[in-house]
């Protein structure tokens, strides 16, 4: 059971799949790395960084609308925008993080809430530009230099790549200063300014680095679906990306894949189930993961691996180890024990 | 297994699923018992209400197979819950077309969402036929011929209405209240452009509001404020009976203009007062099953066998389950005129090909008509007053295909 | 002058809605320290289970007075069996929990009473009011005073009963609480329990207006989070009158504003909130909170 070989199997995997899946199939889990990329924004910023968002759907239509008014507007070769919705929603997270410094928790959340709300009506507002309510319609573009595979090939392709390559970026920034830096401001902001941590600087960085990831992924979803309209950027696209992050595990870019593909496949498996009430099935399924798995699947997977490790009966056969210190968020809140 | 043999076994298994793929393609979503029709519906979210429209929709083809099914075939009706998100409407949409591979998509409901679906549908090549939407995009054999709507479009309406307002009221001063989406931008285009450039000075104030809002009190009473004689009314029938109401409690005696989605007697009109809602203006094309007009109608009353019989929990004051089985009746009769040829061409070329049609459930005098160089299937609607307890035909029956 | 005292009269009765859910949701925050985003949709529960009794031919307070037991009950209920399993979780997750409660709530509602809205009678007369050249509907009246009962209610409650206090107390300081005896389990699950009871009575005055439907508090939950925002989420009586000052700024706005206009009250509304949270996070009525260090 080597770990350092899981990676580059699931990757060669993944990059098979195009030629087993159909369309319809590859275009869902295009969807899901799409998803994931913008909970990975999120959980940078809530799960590493603890300011709660309730408001990432703003970013994400933030970049969507970047993508689609550049390419229907202006013709611009739609690889470009990309990174220029990316770029846009940096500047954007970044000055919306600083007048955030003086909120936490509930008053955060609320104002993340309040700006994801204003959203789909602002949009509407500026008809001549984001074509109001009808949206704008886009084409899915084909692969370049004539290669041969379909659009939904191709997007899967590129959408995977544009993940492994965040993704990377993400692992690395976490895994040094900074991101020691960030998690000392979530667990301990005034121990951490103590320490000579710029709160401030680092707290409105990473809301823009959250936003950017968040606003990549919504310029990729404009692609991917062809089509974007105001209220397809609402609350509920919000709280959605919370669910996801918090069932696939806070702290972990693992969790962001995870949580991707439970909010991707959740819901159409809820209605299979139940045609009457497929939302209550869904809401009962979030509940019973709660219980179950308060951390996450990423959380539990990472217990699940540490006791194993420790375990004298099932672990491997070394002396006695402690396990790993992780970056998960400390379980308990209130009062300490 | 080995790598190789790994390798050996996804290549087949690709080659196998290119293979199999083609085969498939003959008559799709068809078989000699069988015919798959695909739709999405706004089951949850805001709006949940249209729900019921797919659900009248199941029950209504039940019957048809328990009668019999069409020329022997019964139909598999698959419907998906889409939220009225557009990128939830494109993954079900290509569920359906990809993965269930239905014959074709009838009824999709909504705007963005059908939208959304627009260039895939005719893309595939795959018929995306009666859309539930009043929008005027859906009836472009030129450009997308694979797309056809089904209900007179809003802008018509709201055509007719204006035409109304500079035939019938002296110094007319407009207030218009709209829903802020594109079904309230639409009436409010087609009632322009009916009023012309000379017309659209009369417009003194617009107001909108959005469907979260929960009273929209203030908009009446700036409306009245703005000294309107006029009030375009373009309000989903929560807000519509809203409206009426405080219009009637501030004194307010517009000429008042109701859009027909909102033109219920038994959701909007009773609720709001018969003192409140006299006089109002709307069309119809459809009976309306809470109009006392009906009551004895035998369209109305074997609507109503249907409704108890096979979808007993729906609503029998929601116009929606009329519109419902109207539609259906209509693809019914589409799909009986294929007789035994189901391929998606010809499904499309019946579609497109339907003379006279007279439905029980849609008054009397109006037809569904289609041609190929005429994708609008219901273009005629009439002018109705409210007297208070029922609502009265007048004028002539207006046909938008005469323009 | 006329349209202006029109417009801060229908302001303050949309207003008075909001307050009523805001008062809810301040509830819940000051009892057990959690926003519950559930808080709408279990008052509209509340308001279809009034709505079958009524629609089975009983008298109107009858129901009303059942209602509010049955949702008192079921808020205890919830709290204990479905918010107690994750109650030392991180908060997330219980948000979470919360969320999961929303979307079951409507999709139950919607599954067993269907999606179309349904008209609920007032038990104020229909009767338009006039006070001078102003109008407003005795629905709106009444509705007021009834959110402004239950707001004294509360306050006599809380300030004069020993079980207020001791609710107070295990909000406060779990630890010490239990030293002195109090069972900080049921008094969350008290909390939990009058809020869903405010909550109803929200409902119930809120459905004549807006007609019952699973989607009916969706809008109503966002402005009532702005009057909480503004009036403060650890006051009662902040939160009402958020809601009254919500009310009546958008009207205001509205009609005063013209480049704003209604396409962007919803904005307005939103725009409140960010303000508020900018210069006074705590609300006008709240107390700020310290941090430990």
């Amino acid at each position: 059971m080597n770990r350092r070989l899981a990676l580059p199997a699931l990757i060669v995997l993944a990059a098979a799949l195009p030629f087993v899946l159909s369309n319809f199939r590859l275009f869902q889990f295009t969807l899901v790395f799409v998803n994931a990329i913008a909970l990975l924004g999120l959980n940078v910023l809530t799960g590493y960084n603890g300011q709660i968002s309730l408001g990432h759907a703003a970013f994400y239509a933030l970049g969507a609308y970047t993508s689609a008014i550049m390419i229907d507007k202006w013709s611009v070769p739609y690889a470009l925008t990309i990174p220029v919705a990316g770029l846009l929603c940096l500047v954007a997270g970044f000055l919306f993080g600083i007048p955030a410094l003086r909120l936490e928790g509930l008053y955060l959340a609320l104002a993340t809430f309040a700006l994801s709300l204003a959203v789909p009506q602002i949009l509407k507002y500026f008809e001549h530009w984001t074509g109001g309510s009808q949206g704008i319609v886009l084409s899915k573009p084909d692969a370049p230099f004539g290669l041969p595979l379909t659009p939904d090939q191709w997007l899967y392709f590129m959408t995977l790549g544009i993940l492994l390559l965040l993704f990377w970026l993400a692992a690395n920034l976490l895994a040094g200063r900074t991101g020691r830096a960030i998690v000392a401001i979530r667990d301990h902001p005034t121990a951490a300014q103590a320490m000579g941590i710029d709160t401030a600087l680092y707290k409105s960085l990473t809301f823009g680095v959250s936003a950017a990831y968040t606003g990549v992924a919504g310029a990729l979803s404009a692609l991917v679906i062809a089509f974007v309209a105001p209220d397809a950027f609402d609350v509920f696209l919000s709280i959605t990306f919370l669910v996801g992050i918090v069932v696939g595990g806070l702290a972990s870019i693992s969790g962001a894949i995870f949580g991707a593909l439970f909010i991707q496949f959740v819901p159409i498996w809820a209605q299979d189930i139940s045609k009457a009430a497929p939302w209550a099935i869904y809401g009962g399924v979030l509940i019973l993961f709660m219980y179950v798995m308060p951390l996450g699947i990423a959380g539990t997977l990472r217990l699940a691996w540490a006791r194993y490790r420790i375990s004298p009966k099932w672990g491997p056969r070394h002396g006695p180890q402690t396990p790993q210190r992780s970056a998960a968020p400390r379980q308990s809140r209130g009062a300490p024990r | 297994m080995t790598t190789k043999r790994w390798m050996f076994a996804l290549a087949l298994l690709a080659a196998l699923v290119t293979a199999v793929a083609p085969a498939l393609a003959q008559t799709v979503g068809v078989t000699a018992t069988e015919i798959k029709i695909g739709n999405t519906n706004p089951y949850s979210g805001n709006a949940s209400a249209y729900g019921t429209i797919g659900k009248v929709i199941t029950a209504y083809f039940k019957k048809v197979n328990e009668e019999g099914g069409i020329n022997g075939r019964k139909v598999n009706f698959i419907t998906y819950d889409d939220g009225y998100t557009p990128p939830k409407t494109v993954e079900m949409v290509r569920r359906l077309v990809e993965q269930d591979q239905v014959a074709f998509v009838f009824q999709t409901l909504g705007t963005p969402s059908n939208s959304a679906i627009h260039k895939y549908m005719n893309q595939q090549k795959v018929p995306h036929l009666f859309v539930a939407t009043g929008a005027t995009k859906w009836g472009d054999p030129k450009n997308f011929p694979w797309t056809m709507g089904f209900q007179p479009n809003y802008q018509t309406e709201g055509h007719i209405y204006a035409q109304y307002v500079l035939k019938n009221v002296k110094d007319a001063k407009i207030g218009i209240l709209y829903q802020n989406d594109d079904y309230g931008k639409d009436y409010l285009k087609g009632f322009k452009d009916g009023l012309g450039e000379a017309g659209k000075k009369l417009v003194v104030m617009e107001q909108t509001y959005e469907v979260t809002d929960p009273t929209i009190d203030s908009q009446i009473v700036n409306l009245k404020n703005s000294g309107a004689n006029v009030f375009f009314n373009v309000t989903i029938p929560k807000f519509a009976v809203q409206a009426i109401k405080k219009a009637h409690d501030i004194g307010w005696k517009p000429v008042h203009l109701l859009n027909s989605v909102s033109a219920s007697v038994g959701v909007v009109m009773r609720p709001a007062g018969a003192e409140a809602s006299k006089d109002a203006v709307s069309v119809q094309y459809l009976k309306d099953p809470t109009d006392p007009e009906w009551a004895n109608d035998p369209a109305m009353k074997e609507w109503k066998a249907f409704m108890a019989k096979y979808y007993p929990e729906g609503n029998l004051q929601d116009a929606f389950n009329v519109y419902g089985v109207a539609v259906t009746q209509t693809m019914v009769h589409v799909l009986k005129q294929s007789g035994n040829d189901l391929s998606r061409a010809n499904i499309m070329k019946q579609a497109a090909s339907i003379k006279d049609l007279a439905l029980p459930l849609l008054l009397p005098n109006i037809k569904v008509n289609t041609s190929p160089t005429d994708y609008y299937p219901v273009e005629q609607e009439q002018l109705i007053r409210f007297d208070g307890e029922k609502w009265v035909r007048f004028g002539d029956i207006y046909d938008a295909s005469k323009k | 002058m006329d349209i202006f005292f029109q417009q801060v009269v229908s302001g303050l009765a949309t207003g008075g809605i909001y307050g009523s859910l805001a008062l809810a949701l301040v509830m819940i925050y000051q009892a057990t320290d959690v926003v519950n985003y559930a808080q709408g949709n279990m008052a509209m529960f509340s308001t279809y289970i009034a709505w079958s009794m009524l629609d089975a031919g009983w008298p109107y307070w009858l129901a009303f007075f059942a209602t509010l037991a049955i949702a008192f009950v079921g808020g205890v209920a919830i709290e204990r069996i479905v918010i107690r399993p994750v109650e030392n979780a991180p908060i997330l997750s219980i948000v979470i929990v919360s969320i999961g409660l929303l979307v079951i709530l409507s999709s139950v509602a919607g599954w067993i009473y269907t999606y179309t809205q349904k008209p609920f009678p007032s038990p104020f007369p229909n009767r338009p009011v006039k006070l001078g050249n102003v109008i407003v509907g005795a629905h709106d009246i009444g509705a007021i005073t009834v959110t402004l009962i239950v707001l004294l209610l509360l306050y006599l409650f809380f300030r004069y009963t020993t079980l207020g206090l001791a609710m107070r107390a295990a909000a406060q300081n779990p630890v010490s609480s239990r030293l002195v005896g109090i069972r900080v389990g049921w008094m969350l699950a008290l909390g939990w329990g009058l809020a869903a009871l405010v909550g109803a009575v929200a409902g119930i005055m809120v459905a004549p207006v807006v007609f019952l439907d699973p989607n009916m508090m969706g809008g109503i939950l966002i402005y009532a989070f702005a009057s909480a925002t503004l009036g403060g989420f650890t006051s009662p009586g902040g939160a009402v009158v958020g809601g009254l000052i919500v009310g009546v700024t958008e009207n205001l706005v509205g009609t005063y504003v013209r480049f704003i206009g209604t396409e962007l009250k919803l904005t307005v509304a939103l725009a409140i909130i960010l303000i508020v949270l900018m210069v006074k996070p705590s609300g006008l009525f709240g107390r700020g909170t310290v941090h430990r260090v």
